[in-house]
């Protein structure tokens, strides 16, 4: 359903409450992935990954540290490309377009994916600015219409009520999860279609942590999600796929239901069962 | 009984080392005070006048208070009479050569400082580049005056001579008014300050910027920023209070270098303020420096309050570099 993927001065609907169950099955496919090796140097992080992550669902890859499952998430958007020695083979495509293809403007990609980091990073620069910082990036806005935009983006992360009256502070005083959501507020502001996030609770209590996944399980009303996660309870609780990664290879994906529950592979279930990991 | 005695052992030497720790400190701080005294001892003759002082202080004349500091000194030309002598063409020097010093080693330092953190790839080549740098900041000033009298006052002797100039620009009397080689004039020791200090702020630059959690970075690059965007909207912001700092750190000490500038030949004796770029100056360390080398004691007491002066100004721009690291420097993660 491309129709529903938001643009830039539309960010998101996504204040309407929605339950998890009144969502349409979608068969629509966002990202799809077929014999994905990566490389740093010489050491093989990933080995034959098949893999399509549908749109608006949220997926999350587990599995233990060093799996890969990182170096998957950061070639989604080219993060990569920062790492001097790091390489791939195979398909990625988002959408119709090539992610690998080196003539791919990455500027457009990383518009397109947004990313949220395991820790908070916000910019030591007020609360508006660091909202406004991408949306400027891409396109000349006028002020009220950019206004609006942050709004729109902070409404969508669930934090407007914390901040609005504290729009021109420092974005660092804010708590942990608030500035985490500060920035998914961020990541939404440029109209993504893909949102990765690299366990974006690790960092946070618990209390901020249930906050930020419930803006995960909102946000999926317009954005399709790939999260990284080494908590499985989190996996269980926000995702509607699974992916399981293990030593650089794809083991099981599917319905996060079947995986916790009904696991094919022996690997996959010590692993959901906390045997080893 | 051996454990007590090597509990006893232990306290002695944590007092020793305690004791041996305040006498260094007030070792320094003692020779710094013998320091100040004695040039304020030797240099307020030329400072204060005595006569306004007594009034002041002694029969509370609250109108000779201005008449304290003896002006002349700050405005008066050098002179062969030490009771006429001043250091006003000396400190105007100071001040066009550190403002032309500023502006052409302040861009290329922090430019270079730019490059090599936010986009030279991790190579040999900017291995290299890196080790020569700081390899730079630890030769000695006078060589880098062995290169500016070669390189700006005669310019490998391509345009002739500074009195017979083969190329210049007109007209002689703006301000701009340059010729090649730049000779003995501004430009030249402007020139000859920025190649002492340029080292200095690329390194204190670049610890500005690698101070910058690369997460920010990565938040930048994330949403679709490039890596100029990057680094001029969040890394060099993010960086200028630090960057700043050590910028005037690296002033400061060109405003007290006098050996480059004796290599170069400047003149000593000075009748008027600089008019163009290409005119002749002097600057305050090479004031003190010749007053400090005449046999005449009234001299010497010339040099001592020059360095007071110096002093001064120099402690105001240490001043301004930690106002500004304590005040500017905001949190960044």
């Amino acid at each position: 359903m491309p129709d529903t993927q938001p643009n830039l001065t539309k960010p998101a609907p996504a204040s309407a409450p929605t339950t998890p169950t009144s969502s349409p099955v979608s068969e629509h496919v966002t990202l799809r992935v077929k014999d994905f090796n990566a490389w740093y140097g010489d050491y093989q992080a990933l080995h034959n990954i098949t893999l399509n992550i549908p749109s608006q669902r949220v997926t999350s890859l587990i599995g233990p540290s060093g799996c890969g499952k990182s170096t998957f998430l950061r070639w989604i958007n080219r993060m990569n490309d920062l790492v001097a020695n790091a390489r791939a083979q195979g398909v990625m495509q988002l959408d119709k377009d090539d992610v690998l293809d080196r003539a791919f403007d990455v500027v457009e990609l990383r518009r397109r994916v947004g990313m949220v980091f395991q820790k908070p990073n916000p910019f030591p620069k007020s609360i508006y600015e660091n909202i406004a910082f991408g949306p400027r990036l891409h396109k000349h806005f006028h002020r009220s219409d950019l206004d609006a935009l942050v709004e729109q983006s902070l409404r969508a992360a669930a934090i407007w009520d914390e901040v609005k009256d504290r729009l021109h502070n420092s974005a660092l005083g804010l708590s942990g999860g608030q500035q985490q959501r500060l920035c998914i507020a961020r990541a939404i502001a440029v109209g993504p279609e893909v949102l990765l996030m690299d366990e974006p609770c690790s960092a946070l209590d618990p209390r901020s942590t249930a906050s930020v996944e419930a803006l995960i399980r909102e946000l999926r009303q317009t954005f399709t999600i790939v999260v990284v996660t080494h908590n499985m309870q989190q996996a269980a609780r926000v995702s509607d796929l699974t992916a399981f990664f293990f030593e650089g290879k794809l083991i099981e994906a599917g319905p996060t239901d079947g995986m916790f529950t009904n696991p094919k592979n022996k690997q996959t279930e010590d692993y959901v069962t906390g045997r080893f990991g | 009984m051996s454990g007590i005695s090597l509990r006893t052992k232990r306290i002695v030497k944590n007092r020793a080392f305690l004791a041996l720790c305040l006498f260094s400190t007030s070792a320094t701080i003692l020779i710094l005070a013998l320091l100040i005294a004695s040039i304020m001892a030797q240099g307020s003759h030329f400072l204060f006048n005595s006569d306004a002082l007594g009034a002041v202080f002694a029969h509370g004349e609250l109108s000779q208070l201005t008449k304290i500091i003896r002006w002349d000194f700050l405005t008066n030309f050098a002179s062969r009479f030490p009771e006429k002598a001043g250091i006003y063409a000396a400190m105007i020097g100071s001040m066009w050569v550190c403002a032309i010093c500023a502006l052409l080693a302040l861009p290329l330092g922090i430019g270079t400082a730019i490059y090599l953190e936010e986009f030279a790839p991790k190579n040999r080549w900017t291995a290299l580049i890196d080790f020569n740098i700081r390899n730079l900041a630890g030769v000695p000033s006078i060589v880098y005056g062995i290169l500016g009298l070669t390189a700006f006052t005669r310019m490998f002797g391509l345009f002739g001579s500074d009195k017979n100039s083969a190329l210049s620009f007109d007209p002689d009397d703006a301000w701009w008014h340059i010729q090649f080689p730049f000779g003995q004039g501004l430009l030249a020791g402007g020139l000859t300050l920025m190649l002492v200090v340029l080292p200095i702020v690329i390194i204190s630059s670049r610890e500005a910027l690698r101070a910058v959690p690369s997460s920010l970075r990565q938040a930048s690059l994330a949403i679709g920023a490039t890596k100029w965007q990057t680094a001029s909207k969040i890394t060099l912001p993010a960086a200028i209070p630090s960057i700043l700092t050590g910028a005037i750190l690296a002033m400061s000490r060109a405003m007290g270098e006098a050996a480059p500038l004796l290599v170069l030949g400047i003149p000593v004796f000075i009748a008027n303020t600089p008019d163009n770029l290409n005119d002749n100056f002097t600057v305050l360390p090479f004031q003190i420096f010749n007053w400090a080398g005449r046999p005449q004691e009234s001299f010497h007491q010339l040099a001592a309050s020059a360095i007071v002066v110096l002093l001064i100004v120099l402690i105001c721009f240490n001043g301004v570099a930690v106002y500004l690291r304590q005040k500017l420097r905001k949190p960044l993660a």
